[in-house]
């Protein structure tokens, strides 16, 4: 297939294949949108294939279908396909009104179950897929929850059949989400084929955006001037973690983890660098019985949380128990439950459903199991495959037992037929039956869906209804739309008269301390990546020249990258001479191995580990440049590891690093955030040059050798330059001391460090009411005053025999001190370190006789 | 017959605990055959943010929380309950068979019913077994009335069953339990309910407390008691009979009943999370103390003026 000629999609030919695809997919009659489609793309000829590179790379490094963090071994493995799914004007109508109506449905059935449970009483819901479904949640049902309890968000997965008409596959009030993966489709479409879109009117995205704010907007019930809105994630291992994100940081939300809340008198608060701040509502995208483990079975969240909602202090988005909706059997009455509630019928059908709870159903299920696809009512675990049509004798025994033991978990459905669209598949141009995801908020009195949505294409051969969420490629949605474009701003308020003042988000304590050890990280590797570069040329001149003097200040890089890495016993200890002699393998250990912390891959990891968690906070291309090295791994033996090819591997992390660096620093606000990834880059930098010029300039040596350590430590500085260009002397003790250590306007010394921390603390938030109040910077002023008070001269005294410069061993110290007491005083004052929460659960067996 | 109850739970953490918040199931509810006077909380520390609601089942549900450090808790519930004599009206052998109760249950959407559906369905500690249905059976037979048959299976686990503090914790699965045929009160009294819903009966579980006689010539021990569970049937028409499978016998008026729910996890006494605290420790003593028939007024002063 790949090897179809590259000219395929300007040639005639495949222009009339193309139109025999959409006539023979049903698409409709050839119509207008179709055709331009088809001009847009003979036009765009040769260049859709590399268009398509790119955005499958896009898609890729975005991280919406990787996420190199997962645990789950759950991610997202989509493909890209370029060509759109198109909506005509009436067709969307009609789509739209029965999505509205569905929501609205749902709404209604949620608030029957925690309510006065009539569906039940009338005989229109059978009372097992409520009492003792998994998702219905007692502790919510008790009559304390507020009312009305409102369904806010709701999503529906559509596929068009054959006749033309429109069924739902699946109904999501939860997760997944969807809609911040279609948001990044129509993003990536518009950079990569904005050529497509020409003469076509296609709905924009943010419309939808903008109602979900103003729904949440609307769901506080304090702090109406300035509510506080947060998206609540299980965090960076989670395979949706991408999208919890992308959603926080487009809708301008602080994105959460349970431990960055705490209920108190009732209330939910955020902790944050600044203090504790009350939480308004929460837009969570953890599993329900997950969000409390106070009142709910599971593990994670909040607890308290429901206790908050009770009181009304909190509301959550979706209520929290509205995974009782999630259960395919209920489509089996909807119907019956529509023409109760609405007094009319279902605009769009399900697909055929029969609930195995009822004698009749559970029959036909049972003589079908081969043709319908087998599907729980509630999550699961060790469930047989089911593959209609290719269930091997075992599974089809096993499936009839699990389904006869207990007939009310299971449904059956029918497998539709269903059209398929024009795709690109490689090179090649098919057609594949693909599903699409729609999205609906609640808004003012209804609902309003998102015009457009997210389509998945299934591979050739491969069933979508039976393969999951997250097989096949994923494509853009255009619903098209008569009138002109209207611009859509996000951020338009609707009250005009408010006066805007500029409004910072609070920054919560763990994102504070994930940007401090983020800033650390990123230092760290980029200081051994420059020592490590700086010990492989040292390696290859030992090599070429011979040199004694060369062996020699060898060994003191290779001891300095012991002591910067602290990597014990490494090149230092009474055993190193081994080692030192042959430093290939312990190098090559500390380059690779991502296991062995210290070593350049496992600050790599520990750099994207603390990364990952703030994504939302960093420029984008710094967090790709973050994600991009995760995959740094230089594939070069222990024979080779002194040739060209280490060192230019080295030589390319080195300038990512400072990418992203770079990145950071040209693009992010001066606001906490910044200083806090700074504060932790200038403390790692003081700590490790600190530790460097403990290892190497402490020590006496004779002349000759106390020069080439000095080159090195000036090298392994990114500071030979300099030195030379301004002291245009010999090495000698004092001048680098003074560049290094003394030098408030270097950037790489001592006291720049100092003088930056000293800003960016002063610069930090500081609550008056906390206890230790100011107690970092009366830390970070003392250290400065004591460097500046130095004399470099005096530091390269001998005071006796012992072998060292005392004064300058003294100083090092004392100023290592300091800053570790920084470190643990910023750690105090705004990480607030989650303390372990612990479950007693009641120790009170009843024991009575 | 009216008692004086008192509940404390202690405990102790090895580290201090910054902030806990916990739920109680300890105050004693109305019934039909028991009146409730009086029933308080004492936390120590000072708990804030106290609230009392009514829960799904109609138990009395208190949460609190400790702001402060503090590396002990206690929490006291004490309670003045009436407890009346249960006429137990029906004959067993003239209630209805059993398989028309499950008929009712399934068919019917009365009000009545819809209220008892919860409890016909596996729960948390309790899952659908087919051993608990195999064991329910032998008492289950064709035709024989409910009651009859329950009173059956009441005296079948307490005889199959030994009693045994040590041979299950809260997490032995009731599988286990069932294979085993050890437990103490809340272990027989899942199993009874699990096989009365196996058969799709409704079910539920009771937990409160039981008045222990000394042996004849002995004091009373004070806080040697201990809180107790049983299981309880329903029967349309007549509502919630009560069984006792730990003593062989129906409650009369040594029971006294907290709440109920469907399986020992709706009803749980004392629950909660704490931020730190280390390891902890829990002591929990109860003292069900018969009070003389007076008015309660006068009861309460003679309260205050004893040791």
């Amino acid at each position: 297939m790949i090897s179809e000629p590259e000219t395929a999609i300007s040639t005639p030919g495949v222009a009339d294949s193309y139109r025999a695809i959409v006539n023979a997919a049903g698409a409709g009659d050839f119509s207008e949108h179709w055709q331009r489609l088809q001009q847009n793309l003979e036009k765009m000829g040769l260049r859709v294939h590399t268009r398509f590179r790119e955005a499958q790379r896009l898609l890729r490094e975005n991280g919406a279908i990787h996420n190199v963090f997962d645990q789950s071994n759950n991610t997202r493995a989509w493909q890209f396909d370029p060509l759109p799914l198109i909506f005509s004007v009436a067709e969307w109508g009609h789509l739209d009104q029965a999505l509205v109506q569905r929501a609205q449905l749902f709404n209604l059935i949620l608030r029957d179950i925690y309510g006065p449970r009539k569906l039940i009483e009338n005989r229109l819901l059978p009372p097992e897929l409520v009492f003792p479904h998994s998702g219905f949640l007692y502790p919510c049902a008790d009559g304390n929850f507020p009312e009305p309890q409102q369904l806010n968000l709701y999503s529906a997965t559509v596929a068009k059949g054959t006749d033309g008409n429109f069924w739902v596959v699946d109904d999501h009030v939860n997760q997944p989400f969807g809609a911040g993966y279609s948001l990044e489709t129509r993003v990536i479409m518009t950079r990569s084929f904005p050529q497509l879109f020409e003469g076509l009117r296609v709905h924009r995205l943010a419309q939808f955006f903008r109602a979900v704010r103003q729904r949440f907007g609307q769901l506080v019930r304090h702090n109406q001037d300035d509510p506080r809105i947060v998206v609540l994630t299980a965090g960076p291992t989670h395979p949706d973690y991408f999208e919890h994100a992308y959603l926080a940081s487009y809708l301008g939300y602080p994105l959460v983890q349970g431990g960055d809340l705490v209920v108190r008198d009732s209330c939910v608060w955020l902790k944050s660098v600044d203090g504790l701040r009350q939480v308004d509502v929460i837009f969570s995208r953890l599993a329900d019985d997950a969000s409390d483990p106070l009142e709910l079975l599971g593990h994670g969240g909040v607890p308290g949380l429901l206790q908050a909602v009770r009181r009304g202090n909190v509301a959550m988005v979706n209520p929290i128990g509205s995974s009782v909706l999630a259960n395919p059997a209920l489509k089996a009455f909807l119907p019956g439950i529509c023409r109760y509630f609405l007094g009319t019928d279902l605009k769009m059908p399900s697909i055929a459903t029969w609930w195995c709870g009822q004698p009749r159903e559970c029959k036909y299920v049972l003589e079908n199991l081969d043709r319908l696809i087998i599907k729980p009512i509630q999550p699961l675990a060790h469930l047989p495959k089911a593959t209609p049509g290719r269930m091997t004798d075992i599974e089809r025994k096993r499936w009839s037992e699990l389904i006869s033991a207990n007939p009310r978990l299971f449904v059956g459905q029918e497998q539709v037929d269903y059209v398929a669209f024009p795709s690109f598949e490689g090179k090649k141009l098919v057609t594949r039956q693909s599903l699409v995801s729609l999205y609906v908020t609640a808004y003012n009195d209804s609902y309003l869906v998102m015009q457009g949505g997210l389509s998945r294409v299934a591979s050739a051969g491969d069933n979508l209804l039976v393969a999951g969420q997250r097989a096949g490629s994923i494509k853009d949605t255009w619903v098209l739309t008569l009138e002109p474009h209207q611009q859509v701003n996000l951020w338009l308020r609707s009250a005009t008269d408010v006066a805007l003042s500029p409004h910072f988000a609070p920054l919560p304590s763990r994102a504070a301390e994930n940007l401090f050890w983020a800033g650390r990280y990123a230092e760290r590797t980029e200081q051994t990546a420059r020592l490590l570069r700086s010990v492989l040329v040292k390696l290859r001149e030992v090599r070429e020249f011979g040199d004694p003097d060369d062996r020699i200040s060898l060994n003191h890089l290779l001891q300095a990258l012991t002591h910067v890495t602290l990597t014990y016993p490494g090149f230092t200890g009474k055993d190193a001479q081994p080692k030192l002699d042959d430093p290939r393998s312990e190098l090559l250990s500390l380059i690779r191995d991502i296991d062995r912390p210290g070593s350049l891959r496992s600050s790599l990891r520990s750099l994207g580990r603390s990364a990952v968690a703030v994504r939302d906070l960093l420029p984008e291309d710094a967090w790709r440049m973050v994600d991009q090295m995760q995959s740094w791994n230089p594939r070069v033996g222990r024979a080779l590891i002194g040739s060209g090819r280490m060192y230019d591997s080295v030589q390319q992390l080195v300038l990512q690093l400072s990418a992203f660096s770079g990145l950071a620093y040209e693009n992010m606000a001066r606001e906490t955030a910044w200083q806090l990834l700074n504060i932790g880059r200038r403390l790692e930098r003081a700590l490790n040059l600190i530790d460097l010029l403990n290892e190497t300039l402490v020590p006496c040596y004779d002349s000759a050798t106390e020069a080439r350590i000095m080159e090195t430590v000036l090298a392994s500085c990114n500071s030979l330059v300099v030195f030379r260009r301004r002291y245009r002397s010999f090495m000698q003790l004092s001048p680098i001391l003074e560049l290094l250590l003394l030098d408030e306007n270097y950037p790489r010394a001592l006291a720049c460090q100092m003088r930056q921390l000293k800003k960016h603390i002063s610069e930090l938030p500081h609550e008056a009411n906390i206890p230790a109040v100011g107690q970092d910077e009366a830390i970070i002023s003392a250290a400065m005053e004591q460097l500046l008070a130095t004399d470099h001269k005096a530091l390269t005294r001998q005071i006796s025999d012992s072998g060292t410069y005392p004064l300058l061993e003294a100083l090092l110290a004392d100023q290592k001190k300091r800053l570790q007491q920084l470190s643990d005083s910023l750690t105090q004052l705004y990480f607030s370190p989650t303390l372990a929460l612990q479950q007693f659960g009641s120790p009170l067996r009843e024991l009575a006789l | 017959m009216k008692y004086r109850i008192r509940h404390v739970t202690r405990y102790h953490y090895s580290e201090a605990v910054n902030l806990c918040r916990n739920e109680t199931c300890l105050l004693v509810r109305q019934t039909e055959h028991q009146r409730c006077h009086n029933s308080v909380l004492q936390i120590s520390p000072e708990a804030t943010d106290i609230h009392e609601r009514n829960d799904f089942f109609g138990n009395r549900r208190t949460h609190f929380a400790i702001q402060q450090p503090h590396e002990m808790l206690t929490v006291t519930a004490v309670s003045d309950v009436e407890v009346f004599p249960r006429v137990y009206l029906q004959k067993p052998e003239q209630s209805h068979p059993w398989e028309m109760v499950v008929e009712m249950l399934r068919t019917q959407r009365t009000p009545d019913i819809v209220a008892v559906m919860p409890y016909r369905y596996p729960s948390p500690l309790i899952p659908l077994l087919p051993s608990l249905a195999d064991y329910a059976r032998v008492s289950m037979t064709p035709g024989r009335p409910l009651l009859a048959a329950t009173m059956d299976l009441m005296q079948r686990v307490y005889r199959d069953f030994s009693y045994d503090p040590t041979s299950t914790t809260i997490a032995t699965p009731l599988a286990e339990v069932i294979e085993k045929r050890r437990g103490v009160c809340q272990d027989f009294a899942h199993v009874a309910i699990g096989c009365l819903r196996s058969l799709g009966l409704a079910a539920r579980y009771v937990s409160g407390y039981i008045e222990t006689l000394p042996p004849p010539g002995q004091e009373r021990l004070i806080g040697a008691d201990a809180s107790h569970a049983w299981f309880a049937v329903y029967l349309p028409g007549h509502g919630w009979l009560d069984f006792d499978p730990t003593n062989n016998h129906q409650p009369l008026e040594q029971h006294i009943t907290v709440a109920w729910g469907r399986d020992f996890s709706d009803v749980s006494p004392l629950k909660g999370i704490a931020l730190g605290g280390g390891k902890h420790q829990v002591v929990v003593s109860v003292d069900v103390a018969r009070q003389p028939d007076q008015p309660l007024l006068m009861h309460q002063q003679q309260q205050r003026q004893g040791p």
